[in-house]
């Protein structure tokens, strides 16, 4: 397909990336740091300065559908060391939240994983670790996965097995609403 | 009795790694004629030389050996040196014992150490020979010549003007100029080039130290530094420029029609022309190609004539012919500027056959306000506003298959400039660049770069382009994205090639009539590539800007200003020294065969009668006879004459034989 052409027809998809990441991604010159500091940067489909040259180039719908924006842990290592101050950690984040929007999940495993996370963080106010395992666990149905750490854990007292919620909870709540109003919004937008 | 000093040199470790300095000292201390002889580590430091110095005052030596680098580096430095303490700077012999030896034999340290012996023993063996010379004088030709009127030749000859020397600019075409006239903006500052340009044209010609010779051809260099005579011809313009006015009257009228040079043939001129509207000397020429008289007349009729019963003043003349003439200078600058590559040789590009496929040059017309497009950005094809545009850098540069090896360093940079000019004058027109490497090394070029594509939103395609079909109305380019990994292609209406620059075609023919060097691709050579960027190995030439390799305009303009400075410095001097290194006949040997005449390039020798008594009566007959401030000393007279009577002072055949003769002993 035409270069010229794709870039039409990603048109919009860049525009709302573009918007909602707010990162000049044209500052972008492809020296390769990102992905050289990449700690997961082997695991990835395709490196980050690929996906940020995707970005640059408008071919928002290849970026969306690359696994590597899900193993991305948002250490912010490539934003920390970018010689041109893009924000590349936020453009993995973007990408993420328009690639669940847009139903291209690549990591099946990592949205779960985030999934739980948020509910865990909505109800409590703050993480529950064993909680976290469990839900992850059932979810992705890879039941047995790290279990063998649960009895050393709890020896160490690295893993509290009561949970116990954040004292102020209404604050977050209204957070997390706040949050979801913004998104509502977002695709209202569209 | 000549006592000889030896000081070898270790140049640090350049030869001091390879050859075992302290036994070349030790093996020639009883060579014959060696008096002293020694190493250190740095000859050519103030030490030293104080250490020659000091040795020739306490040994008595009356000759002297450095064994080191090539003469070429350090000769003029120890012949001072010895010249100091009184010793006659011709009683120096330098051996190369590093360019010759340790850099050539690295590795090879034992057979490395035997040469630089039997070099110096060679040098030994010389200097015993040697004797006294004394440098002779020359007067200067108090004025110079600039061949070629471009950006670099106006500044420099501005500058040597401005200095308060006569200057000659001397240019092929109608008008000076150059191809910055051709230009519409200039990077990085968006500036317009002809804006910037005219003001020097116009100083250039009204100043009352430069002349201008336009339509003319360096015909013949003749003469020596200080001393040149140059021939140059003329071209029949078939217009009196004493009577012309430069009204331009003649040019309304002309039927004859040919294509634009000057706007890269895309639009037509008429026959009688001048190349553009600010042109210098305003005052038109006849193409005899295209005129209709001229090609009348080859016929055998004589038609038309429009132009000459239109021009008020009488001016036209169809009778003109080529005139050469003979001009002394004392220097000589070369700045005669480059030519653009020619994309037909890629046949992925389509052959140079699609019109809309054009290059940087075409480019800059179709922008240009006084182009054929009066600035508007359109297809050459159907004049339409281009929509997309693919820009294809490196078409020739940095290509040893197909085009030069080299990189052509301006075309980042004015393909930048011309990607952000499509934006300026058609936003809605999307600009992509294929590009292999970025190279914009210059003040506030990466700076433009960045901006091109950050603010401009042009985008860059690493990968060079494969190639180029149409299909309907437009031109399909195919490349790779080498960041992705990933095969392009895209739609083009206008595909603009940023050829490569090359010498002009003649070059090669031009660094022969004027005796200098010139490297594989025909740029002209100069004597250092750091420390000499503006002189050549011929005394009194110069270079200035891209003749002696691709160059923007800042850095033509400087080079312009550097080659002025070594002209005023040579043009400041009422005598200059001449190397005693010339050729001498023995009238006693010489059998006047003349056999040297014709060999000598600086027609340094003729053949004179001589009268001599031979048996009681006096004959007449013929001899060589050389002038000595003509010769160069170049010694291709002693090798082609047959008696032995010519020789070469400093290079004598009993001083090269005495060298020949250390290398048989040794050998035995």
């Amino acid at each position: 397909m035409l270069l010229n052409e794709k870039q039409i027809q990603n048109e919009e998809l860049n525009k709302e990336f573009l918007r909602r990441s707010g990162v000049d991604v044209s500052k972008c010159y492809q020296c390769g740091k990102c992905s050289a500091g990449c700690p997961v940067g082997d695991h990835m489909d395709i490196p980050t300065n690929k996906v940020m040259r995707l970005a640059q180039m408008g071919l928002i719908e290849d970026a969306m559908k690359s696994s590597a924006i899900w193993l991305c842990a948002t250490c912010s290592t490539c934003t920390t060391r970018c010689p041109k101050g893009v924000d590349v950690a936020r453009v993995m984040e973007t990408l993420r939240i328009m690639a669940k929007e847009h139903g291209y999940v690549a990591e099946k495993n990592v949205d779960k994983f985030h999934s739980v996370w948020m509910t865990i963080v909505g109800t409590m106010g703050r993480m529950y670790e064993p909680g976290l395992i469990v839900g992850r666990n059932f979810s992705t149905g890879k039941i047995l996965q790290d279990t063998q750490y649960g009895v050393p854990y709890i020896a160490k007292q690295k893993l509290k097995l009561v949970p116990y919620k954040c004292k102020n909870m209404d604050e977050i709540k209204s957070l997390i609403a706040k949050a979801e109003a913004m998104d509502r919004e977002e695709r209202g937008n569209k | 009795m000549e006592r000889v000093g030896v000081f070898i040199c270790h140049c640090g470790s350049n030869i001091g790694a390879v050859v075992d300095c302290a036994r070349v000292a030790e093996a020639v201390r009883n060579y014959p004629g060696v008096a002293y002889s020694t190493d250190y580590k740095y000859m050519c430091s103030e030490p030293g030389q104080e250490m020659i110095q000091n040795a020739i005052k306490e040994h008595n030596l009356n000759r002297v050996v450095v064994a080191s680098c090539s003469p070429r580096m350090h000769e003029k430095t120890f012949r001072a040196c010895v010249e100091k303490v009184g010793m006659n700077p011709y009683m120096f012999e330098m051996a190369n014992i590093r360019e010759h030896c340790s850099w050539v034999h690295a590795g090879k340290n034992e057979e490395a150490t035997e040469k630089a012996i039997d070099l110096v023993k060679m040098a030994v063996s010389k200097v015993c020979k040697n004797e006294v010379l004394q440098k002779g004088h020359a007067p200067v030709t108090k004025r110079a010549l600039v061949v070629g009127g471009g950006i670099a030749g106006i500044q420099c000859a501005l500058d040597i003007a401005n200095n308060g020397y006569q200057v000659d600019i001397l240019e092929r075409t109608p008008s000076i100029g150059g191809k910055m006239s051709q230009i519409d903006k200039t990077f990085p500052t968006i500036d317009c080039s002809a804006c910037i340009l005219t003001p020097k044209m116009v100083e250039a010609s009204s100043h009352p130290n430069i002349k201008l010779i336009t339509f003319a051809e360096l015909e013949k260099v003749e003469g020596y530094v200080g001393n040149f005579d140059v021939t140059i011809r003329s071209k029949a313009r078939s217009v009196d420029m004493s009577k012309c006015t430069g009204c331009g009257t003649c040019m309304t009228k002309c039927p004859g029609k040919a294509d634009d040079e000057f706007n890269m043939k895309l639009r037509k001129r008429t026959a009688i022309y001048t190349p553009f509207p600010q042109a210098i000397p305003n005052k038109p020429v006849i193409d005899r190609e295209s005129c209709l008289k001229f090609k009348s007349r080859k016929e055998g009729k004589d038609v038309c004539g429009i132009c000459a019963k239109m021009c008020p003043a009488g001016a036209i003349d169809y009778e003109q012919e080529d005139e050469l003439f003979v001009e002394k200078y004392g220097a000589i600058v070369m700045a005669t500027g480059y030519e653009q590559f020619d994309h037909s040789v890629y046949g992925e590009y389509g052959y140079g056959k699609y019109p809309d496929v054009i290059s940087g040059l075409h480019f800059e017309r179709l922008v240009n306000a006084s182009g054929p497009t009066q600035g508007h950005i359109v297809r050459p094809s159907d004049h339409k506003e281009p929509k997309t545009v693919v820009m294809v850098k490196c078409v020739g540069s940095r290509d040893p298959e197909h085009g030069k090896s080299y990189c052509s360093r301006t075309c980042c940079m004015y393909t930048a400039k011309q990607a952000t000019m499509i934006r300026d004058h058609c936003p809605d027109t999307k600009v992509y660049v294929f590009y292999m490497d970025v190279r914009t090394p210059g003040k506030l070029y990466d700076e433009f770069y960045n901006r091109t594509r950050e603010e401009y939103g042009v985008d860059y395609i690493r990968g060079r382009v494969s190639k180029i079909y149409q299909e309907g109305e437009q031109l399909i380019v195919k490349g790779e994205d080498t960041l992705l990994g990933q095969q392009v292609e895209i739609a083009a209406d206008l595909v603009i090639l940023a050829n490569a620059m090359i010498p002009n075609p003649d070059s090669e023919k031009m660094a022969q009539t004027v005796g200098i060097g010139y490297d594989k691709d025909g740029w002209f050579t100069e004597s250092h590539p750091k420390l000499g960027p503006v002189e050549t190995h011929t005394a009194g030439v110069f270079l200035a800007g891209a003749c002696q390799g691709p160059k923007d305009i800042p850095d033509s303009v400087a080079q312009a200003g550097a080659a002025a400075v070594k002209v005023c410095a040579l043009l400041s001097k009422d005598q200059l020294e001449t190397e005693p290194t010339v050729s001498v006949v023995d009238t006693k040997l010489c059998s006047g065969c003349g056999l040297c005449v014709p060999v000598c390039p600086y027609k340094a020798i003729t053949l004179e009668t001589i009268q001599e008594r031979k048996g009681g009566k006096t004959v007449e007959r013929q001899v060589a006879n050389v002038n000595s401030s003509l010769c160069q000393g170049c010694g291709a007279c002693t090798v082609t004459c047959r008696s032995g009577s010519a020789n070469l002072k400093h290079f004598t055949n009993a001083q090269i034989l005495a060298e020949v003769d250390a290398l048989c002993q040794t050998m035995q």
